[in-house]
């Protein structure tokens, strides 16, 4: 981090656990860690791409982030705003600055409503421009994303994927935020549409000077467009870096194995598949110790016992395995 | 693709596959026509002629009727307290003129002289044992009936409606409380609730609306908080939340919008059902007033005659089935053109 500077986002200790009720009186039977004691920062302007598998909870840390899903503990300074702390209408006020785009372009817009009041209604919630102006509005934001304003009238059932997906992108953008979490938002896309949506939020960014938090399990995606990484397992972030120093030189072994798993386009190439045994253990009771290691090729005795802390390597650099 | 402006709401989508199905048409075409019997009770069935001309001037006694009960207007002295059809019969000469509606009777006009007649030209579906004509009463009763079914299911439609949306949006406590109460009432027999209350209370159309109302909440409030729980976690909820969108906007433009349409689905049953309960309650006796015809009420009287005089209990009884069948199928085919699957073709 540069000196001085606060980062836009600073996450501290963030964490949510999901109670599990069971029997008549529904009582509290144990707690799915979702996301177990996570920080990282986010500097202005720069993408930070959250990876991991499916169930390691990165969803759930942009919602907690985001105050969507209320966290048990931790804090979040926004913009130099604790967002925890904020009671529920000062919250209101200040999502203007923080949105997010979601995973399922079919979910995620109102199927009663047309084009024209779903981007139109973040003015409304907000009370910015009404009438004419809203429209005028609308219609930029339309052309932003590279639909055509005619449109504005139709239902969101009468359009394809990646043009849902580019309405969600301008109604998060409407409010002009300063963070957008962008919530695994080409993973239910064809392959030749999440090319056209990455370059679409990559060009945003630019032109808005947005900061994203750009949630995917797809390394290449995350690769592509992050400059800085943070790997999540059960919870637990277990490796931060920058995009180059994550994807070139990846030195926590759960990292490591999910590089290797992605396919190099080269037949030639000789590559080193290293292949994870065993299932993601359940987030309800995780494994003591280094929590990767019922699955890590080199896990030692130590790793059971003792739970190895995110340490910095270097400078920028943080990884939790005792071996590194 | 099309550049022409066509919005296609979900509520067209409803209607278009609504038309296809003949069966539910056709239940619609009788509900409608009830309806249309119901507002023009007066004008179908009455003792007064609905336009007449006497000594030059021309009068509508029904219209006068409306008026003088509304009380913008009086009543001619020479009508006043009359009986139209002996006045006709006395003081008429051949250059008057009177046009009675389609039956001549009203609902509650005692005739010692034509007791008990079975249907004839002049009684289309007969008379009863003080000689009232039974078409009168049956036109009459569906006012009783109609207004029951729509006013009851309206109170507990908004009633469900604020205590599931409740429960289900804000979840915790709140649900916890409005779920046991749902539970609570539904362990309650409701018609037998409803008999106990009714028993207490002056006979009178507006308590068994308010009665019914206020028993019948529980299905929707179950039906309403299901729906809550399943409309607020979707993303387009989360996306309003995300916008900063405030508790009533969320819930009054992004979910209810969503689950209204299976409410609006048990609400045309529960319309049949609460007509079904107002009959019930008439013929057992707790209904309306007995000066109110009522489908149940011309049962209930018959009840007593039988095995005299099928025609008493026929035709309300087919009035009943009538309408409550209707109202089923109307609801059925609501429900399967509402039906998201189907919403695609």
């Amino acid at each position: 981090m540069p000196d001085g500077a606060e980062p836009l986002l600073r996450v501290r200790n963030l964490k949510k656990y999901f109670p599990i009720r069971r029997g008549l009186l529904s009582h509290i039977a144990g707690h799915v860690k979702a996301v177990d004691d996570i920080s990282f920062d986010i500097n202005k302007g720069e993408t930070f791409g959250l990876v991991g598998e499916s169930g390691c909870g990165k969803t759930t840390a942009g919602r907690a982030i985001l105050r969507l899903i209320e966290p048990d503990a931790g804090t979040v300074r926004f913009d130099s705003i604790d967002l925890l702390q904020l009671r529920k209408q000062e919250l209101r006020r200040k999502r203007r600055d923080m949105q997010i785009i979601f995973q399922d372009p079919y979910a995620s817009l109102n199927p009663r409503m047309t084009i024209r009041t779903i981007v139109g209604e973040p003015f409304a919630i907000h009370r910015l421009a009404a009438g004419l102006e809203r429209e005028h509005r609308v219609a930029d934001l339309l052309k932003t994303v590279g639909l055509d304003p005619v449109m504005m009238n139709r239902y969101p059932h009468e359009f394809s994927g990646g043009q849902r997906q580019r309405i969600g992108i301008a109604r998060a953008l409407a409010l002009k935020p300063k963070l957008v979490v962008a919530d695994e938002p080409v993973s239910a896309l064809d392959v030749s549409i999440q090319a056209q949506i990455i370059n679409l939020l990559a060009d945003l960014q630019q032109q808005f000077g947005l900061t994203y938090l750009f949630i995917s399990h797809a390394i290449p995606v995350i690769e592509h467009i992050s400059t800085r990484i943070g790997v999540m397992y059960l919870g637990e972030l277990v490796e931060v870096g920058t995009s180059a120093q994550i994807c070139l030189a990846p030195k926590h072994p759960y990292t490591q194995a999910l590089l290797s798993a992605v396919p190099i386009p080269d037949p030639a190439a000789k590559k080193q598949r290293i292949v994870l045994h065993g299932d993601v253990p359940t987030p309800i009771n995780p494994p003591s110790g280094c929590r990767f290691h019922t699955r890590c090729p080199i896990a030692v005795e130590r790793c059971k016992t003792e739970e190895p802390p995110l340490r910095q390597i270097e400078d920028g650099r943080d990884v939790s395995c005792h071996l590194v | 693709m099309k550049r022409a402006q066509r919005p296609e709401g979900y509520w067209h989508i409803v209607l278009r596959q609504f038309r296809r199905n003949r069966v539910a048409i056709a239940g619609l075409v009788v509900v409608l026509l009830l309806f249309i019997i119901a507002a023009f009770a007066d004008f179908i069935a009455s003792d007064k002629p609905l336009v007449m001309k006497y000594r030059n001037q021309v009068y509508f006694p029904v219209l006068k009727d409306y008026a003088a009960w509304l009380g913008v207007a009086r009543w001619e002295t020479q009508f006043q307290n009359v009986s139209f059809k002996d006045f006709v019969a006395s003081n008429f000469d051949k250059r008057d003129w009177a046009q009675f509606p389609p039956i001549r009777y009203s609902p509650n006009e005692v005739s010692l002289t034509s007791v008990l007649r079975p249907p004839s030209a002049q009684h289309l579906l007969g008379t009863d044992d003080v000689g009232r004509d039974i078409a009168s009463r049956v036109v009459h009763g569906s006012r009783v009936s109609l207004s029951v079914g729509f006013v009851a299911v309206s109170i507990y439609v908004l009633i469900g409606l604020f205590i599931g949306a409740l429960a289900g949006y804000y979840g915790g406590i709140v649900d916890m409380i409005a779920s046991r109460m749902i539970e609570i009432m539904l362990t309650i027999p409701t018609f037998f609730l409803i008999i106990t209350v009714v028993a207490f209370l002056p006979p009178s159309i507006l308590n068994i609306m308010i009665v019914i109302g206020i028993t019948n909440w529980p299905t929707v409030a179950r039906l309403t908080r299901g729906e809550f729980l399943k409309t607020k976690s979707l993303e387009y909820v989360v996306a309003a939340k995300a916008l900063g969108a405030s508790d009533v906007r969320t819930i009054f433009r992004h979910i209810l919008p969503n689950t209204i349409a299976p409410v609006f689905v048990a609400a045309t049953f529960g319309v049949a059902s609460a007509i079904l309960i107002e009959s019930t309650l008439s013929f057992l006796g707790f209904g309306v007033p007995p000066s109110k015809a009522s489908w149940g009420s011309i049962l209930s009287n018959a009840r007593q005659l039988l095995p005299s005089g099928w025609w008493l209990t026929v035709f309300p009884g087919l009035a009943i089935f009538l309408t409550v069948t209707s109202y089923n199928i109307v609801g059925e085919g609501l429900r399967d053109a509402a039906d998201p699957r189907l919403k695609e073709s």
